[in-house]
C-alpha cells in the first residue's frame, strides 16, 4: 500500500501511509484506537476506497470496489467483530457467497470435507455441522480464519484477534498463525497489545493520528520503545500502588443466580465480597456472565436467587436509583448504550443522575447556571477534551466519553464503584488516566469491583483477582502472586485449588 | 350445533378450507421470502388488490385467463420493486412505507375499477381440474383433488420455497442477508441485489394471490375485495416462524376457520353472524400473541443496511 490518504468529514484518517507485507511474514500494525489501523485495512479489503494512493498486490496495482474484488485478489480479513451469521452452521458460513460445485444446489458435504482438511493442517479444530451461535468465541474465530483460508487467501488481515481469547487460546492462535506464515501466507496482525506484537511479528509498523511513525524489525524493539512510538511520549507501563489497606466489607454478593438473554442461567451461585479501600478484579473471557452480573449489581437485571448487600443494606431487588442513593456508582460496559445519551450534550449527560435535586434543579426547574459551572468543573478536573459543554456527546472520542462518565460518577463520592470494561476501546493515554483515577478512589477508601476482559488491566490494578467461567466463580487469588498461566487456566474453567 | 358436524358439512368445510388457503399461501410465502431477506413488506394487501384488479381486467378484456395471471404477476412484481426502492435504496422505515403502499394499492385499484369497469362484472375463471386416481379416493378425494390450477400451484409453492431457502446457494444468501447483512457483504454477497430480488418476488406472489381471488375463486372484482387477507398473510409469516411449512400450517388453520365460519352462516346456526365473521381476525391476534417465537425472526428484519455501520 503506497501513500494511502483517506479523509472522512472532519477527520484525516490516513495521511500518506505506506505499508508492505511479504509472503511468509507476520507484519504487526500497531497504534492506538483512532490511529487509522482499521481504516487502512478496510481499504485493503475493499470496504472503503482510498482518496489517493495505490494498493499493489503481487506487483500489480489494484482497485477494489467491494470485498469480493479483494477476496478475488487473495485478501482475507478476520474482523474484530466476527462477520458470522449466527443462525447458520459452520459449513454454511464458509460456503456463503461461493459458487457450488452442483450449480444452484448447495454442496455442503463437500464443503465440510474441505473444512476438515484445512482444519487438520492448521490446528483449527471445529465441527463443520455445528450452528455458529453454539460455538465458543475461540471456535468462532477459527471459523473466521477457515472462511478466509477456504477462499484461498494468501494475505490475511487479523484485526485485534486476541481481544476475546484467554492467554492459552491466544497462544494456540499464534501456533496456527506461525504455521500459516511458514506455509507462505502473508499475515497482517493488528494489535495494541505490545507483548503480543513482540512475540509474534517479524516486523512492526506503528501508526499515530493517521500518520506513519515508521516500520521496524521487531527484534530491535522493546516494549518501552513501542509504547513510546505509539503514544508519542513516555508511558508508564506499571503503576505505583501502595499496599491495600482493606477496611470493612462494602459490597457482598452471596450465592447469586440470574438468567441471561437466552433463557439459561448466566450467573450461577456467585459469591464475592469487596471491602473498602481495595480493588477486586473480575477476570474472564467475554460472555461468561460478567455482563449479566454487572447488570444485576446495578439493578438492570433481576436475580433469580441469592442476595446482594451494599454497605450493610440488602439491595438484592433494589432499583438503580436506590443503589445510587446507597452510595454505589457504575461505569457501564457499553458506554454508548447505557453510559450516555449520545445525542445529548456534554452538559446534559453530566447531570443525568443528579438533575432531579438541588443544587441542579429547584422545584422541577433546571438551574442551568449551576449545571454549567458544575460541568466546566468536571471537564477541567477530568481533562475531558470537548469543544464546548454544549457539544453532543457522540462527537467526542471514546476516551473522552469514558472520562466524562467517570467524572459524572466519581464526583458523587461513591463508596462502591462497579467498573465494567472501563478502558475498552479507549486509547492508552486515556486508559492511563482512568486507571489513575480508580487508584485514587482506592486510596480514599472506595470499594471497587473492576470487571474486565483485559488481563493486563486486571493485574495492574487489582488487589485480589476473581475469575468467572460460565457464570461460576473459579476462585479468588491474591493479585501479587497470581501468574498469567494460573489465571488463564481458571478462565478456561479449571477451579482454583485453595 | 350438531347439524354442523354432519358428514356433508365437514366435507364441505374441507373443500372450502383448501380453496380459501390459496390466496393466503401465495401472499404469505412471498412475504416470508421477503422477510427472510430482511424486508418487512406491509403493503401485501395493496399489492393483492392491484393484482386482483389487473388479473380480472385483462382476463375480462382479452378473455384469456393466463394473460390476466401474467398481468397480476407483473403488476405485483412492479409494486414489490417500488417497495424495494423505498425500503432498500431510500432506507425508509419499513412498517410505515408498507402502509403507504397498501393505501396506494387500495386507492388506485378502486379508481381503476370505477373508471374502467363501471360496475361489478363477472367472468368464468379457471375451471377445476380433476386429478384422476387421486380424486377417486373415497370420501375426501373429490374435495381435495378437484380444484383449479391456481390452488394446486399454491400448495406446490410450499416445498419449492422450502427447497430454495434451504437447498440452494441463493437460499443461503437470502438467509444470511436477513440475519447478518454485514457478514454477507464482507463475503462479497450483494445485500442490495438479494433484497431487491426477494421483495420483488414477494410482490409478484402477492399479485398472484390477488389474481387467485378474482379469476379463480370468486371470479369478479370489487372494491377492497381482499378484506384484510393481505394483513393476515403478514401475520401468517410470523405465525409460521418464517418457514414455508409453518406458513402452510398457519394458512390451513385460518382457511379452515374461515370455512367453518361460512358454513355457520350458511346453516344459519345460532351464533350471530357478526361473531362468526370476526373469528379469523380474532384468531390472528391470538396467534400473534401466543404462537410467535421471536428467536426465529430474521435478526436484520426491518433494518436497512449500510456498509461500514456496525
Amino acid at each position: 500500500m503506497v501513500d494511502i490518504v483517506k479523509r472522512f468529514p472532519g477527520v484525516l484518517a490516513n495521511d500518506g501511509v505506506s505499508f508492505d507485507v511479504r509472503a511468509g511474514e507476520v507484519h504487526a500494525l500497531l497504534g492506538e484506537n483512532g490511529a487509522g489501523k482499521s481504516t487502512l485495512m478496510r481499504q485493503l479489503y475493499g470496504l472503503y476506497r482510498p482518496d489517493s494512493g495505490q494498493i499493489i498486490i503481487d506487483g500489480q496495482p489494484r482497485v477494489f470496489h467491494s470485498p469480493s474484488d479483494a477476496i478475488k485478489a487473495g485478501v482475507g480479513m478476520i474482523h474484530q467483530h466476527f462477520m458470522l451469521v449466527s443462525s447458520l452452521t459452520v459449513a454454511e458460513n464458509v460456503a456463503l457467497g461461493l459458487p457450488s460445485s452442483r450449480g444452484a444446489r448447495l454442496d455442503l458435504d463437500r464443503v465440510a470435507e474441505r473444512i476438515r482438511a484445512l482444519a487438520e493442517r492448521y490446528g483449527l479444530k471445529v465441527d463443520p455441522s455445528a450452528v455458529v451461535w453454539q460455538l465458543s468465541v475461540g471456535e468462532q474465530q477459527r471459523v473466521e480464519i477457515l472462511k478466509a483460508l477456504y477462499r484461498g487467501a494468501s494475505l490475511l488481515v487479523l484485526d485485534e484477534p486476541t481481544a476475546v481469547l484467554t492467554p492459552q487460546e491466544a497462544e494456540e492462535l499464534f501456533v496456527t498463525l506461525r504455521q500459516m506464515a511458514a506455509d507462505g501466507h502473508a499475515l497482517i496482525f493488528i494489535s495494541h497489545k505490545l507483548h503480543e506484537v513482540l512475540a509474534l511479528s517479524n516486523r512492526v509498523t506503528v501508526l499515530r493520528d493517521g500518520r506513519m511513525v515508521g516500520t521496524y524489525p521487531t527484534t530491535e524493539m522493546t516494549r518501552a520503545d513501542l509504547a513510546r512510538l505509539m503514544v508519542g511520549r513516555e508511558v508508564l507501563l506499571q503503576y505505583d500502588r501502595p499496599p491495600a489497606k482493606p477496611g470493612e466489607e462494602r459490597l457482598k454478593i452471596d450465592g447469586l443466580w440470574t438468567v441471561g438473554d437466552r433463557g439459561t442461567d448466566a450467573v450461577r451461585d456467585f459469591t464475592l465480597s469487596v471491602r473498602a479501600g481495595e480493588i477486586v478484579g473480575l477476570a474472564g473471557v467475554s460472555g461468561n456472565g460478567q455482563r449479566e452480573l454487572a447488570e444485576v449489581l446495578t439493578g438492570l437485571r433481576k436475580p433469580s436467587k441469592g442476595a446482594v448487600t451494599l454497605n450493610g443494606k440488602d439491595v438484592t431487588h433494589a432499583s438503580p436509583a436506590e443503589r445510587i442513593a446507597a452510595g454505589q456508582c457504575a461505569i457501564p460496559e457499553e458506554r454508548m448504550r447505557t453510559g450516555v445519551i449520545k445525542d445529548f450534550s456534554v452538559l446534559e449527560n453530566a447531570i443525568l443522575c443528579d438533575h432531579g435535586h438541588a443544587p441542579y434543579s429547584h422545584q422541577t426547574l433546571l438551574d442551568f447556571k449551576t449545571i454549567a459551572a458544575h460541568t466546566q468543573q468536571l471537564i477541567a478536573d477530568y481533562a475531558v477534551k470537548t469543544p464546548t459543554a454544549d457539544t453532543p456527546v457522540k462527537n467526542l472520542s471514546g476516551g473522552n466519553i469514558q472520562k466524562l462518565i467517570l467524572a459524572r460518577e466519581l464526583c458523587r463520592k461513591p463508596t462502591v464503584v462497579i467498573a465494567a470494561q472501563p478502558t475498552r476501546g479507549v486509547d492508552i493515554g486515556a486508559s492511563e488516566y482512568i486507571h489513575h483515577r480508580l487508584l485514587e478512589q482506592r486510596a480514599s477508601g472506595t470499594a471497587t469491583l473492576l470487571i474486565s476482559e483485559d488481563l493486563d488491566e486486571i493485574r495492574a490494578l487489582s488487589d485480589r483477582i476473581a475469575v468467572i467461567f460460565e457464570g461460576r466463580l473459579m476462585g479468588v487469588v491474591d493479585a501479587a502472586t497470581a501468574t498469567a498461566e494460573s489465571l488463564g487456566l481458571m478462565m478456561a474453567g479449571t477451579r482454583h485449588a485453595d | 350445533m350438531s347439524e354442523l358436524f354432519t358428514l356433508p358439512v365437514l366435507l364441505g368445510i374441507l373443500y372450502s378450507g383448501i380453496r380459501l388457503a390459496t390466496p393466503y399461501l401465495y401472499a404469505a410465502i412471498g412475504e416470508a421470502l421477503s422477510q427472510r431477506a430482511g424486508v418487512l413488506n406491509l403493503g401485501v394487501e395493496g399489492i393483492m388488490l392491484m393484482g386482483a384488479y389487473a388479473a380480472f381486467f385483462v382476463a375480462w378484456r382479452t378473455e384469456n385467463l393466463w394473460l390476466g395471471l401474467g398481468a397480476a404477476a407483473l403488476v405485483g412484481a412492479a409494486m414489490g420493486l417500488m417497495m424495494a426502492y423505498i425500503s432498500v435504496t431510500l432506507r425508509a422505515v419499513q412498517g410505515i412505507s408498507g402502509i403507504g403502499l397498501h393505501l396506494f394499492g387500495l386507492g388506485l385499484s378502486t379508481l381503476l375499477f370505477k373508471t374502467t369497469m363501471g360496475g361489478v362484472q363477472s367472468i368464468s375463471g379457471f375451471k377445476p381440474i380433476r386429478i384422476p386416481i387421486l380424486a377417486d379416493i373415497p370420501l375426501i378425494g373429490e374435495q381435495m383433488f378437484n380444484h383449479s390450477i391456481l390452488v394446486y400451484l399454491a400448495f406446490l409453492l410450499v416445498p419449492v420455497a422450502h427447497w430454495v431457502l434451504n437447498g440452494t446457494t441463493l437460499g443461503l444468501k437470502i438467509r444470511a442477508v436477513g440475519q447478518n447483512p454485514a457478514a454477507a457483504d464482507s463475503l462479497g454477497v450483494s445485500v442490495m441485489k438479494i433484497r431487491y430480488l426477494m421483495v420483488s418476488v414477494g410482490g409478484m406472489f402477492a399479485g398472484i394471490a390477488g389474481a387467485s381471488l378474482s379469476i379463480a375463486l370468486i371470479n369478479l372484482f370489487q372494491e377492497n375485495m381482499t378484506n384484510g387477507q393481505g394483513f393476515i398473510a403478514v401475520a401468517l409469516v410470523y405465525f409460521g416462524g418464517w418457514k414455508p411449512w409453518g406458513v402452510l400450517g398457519g394458512a390451513l388453520l385460518f382457511s379452515f376457520v374461515q370455512a367453518l365460519q361460512l358454513w355457520i352462516q350458511v346453516k344459519d346456526i345460532n351464533i350471530p353472524s357478526d361473531i362468526a365473521v370476526m373469528m379469523p381476525y380474532l384468531l390472528t391476534i391470538l396467534a400473534l400473541t401466543f404462537a410467535v417465537r421471536r428467536s426465529d425472526q430474521p435478526a436484520a428484519l426491518t433494518k436497512p443496511f449500510e456498509r461500514g455501520e456496525a
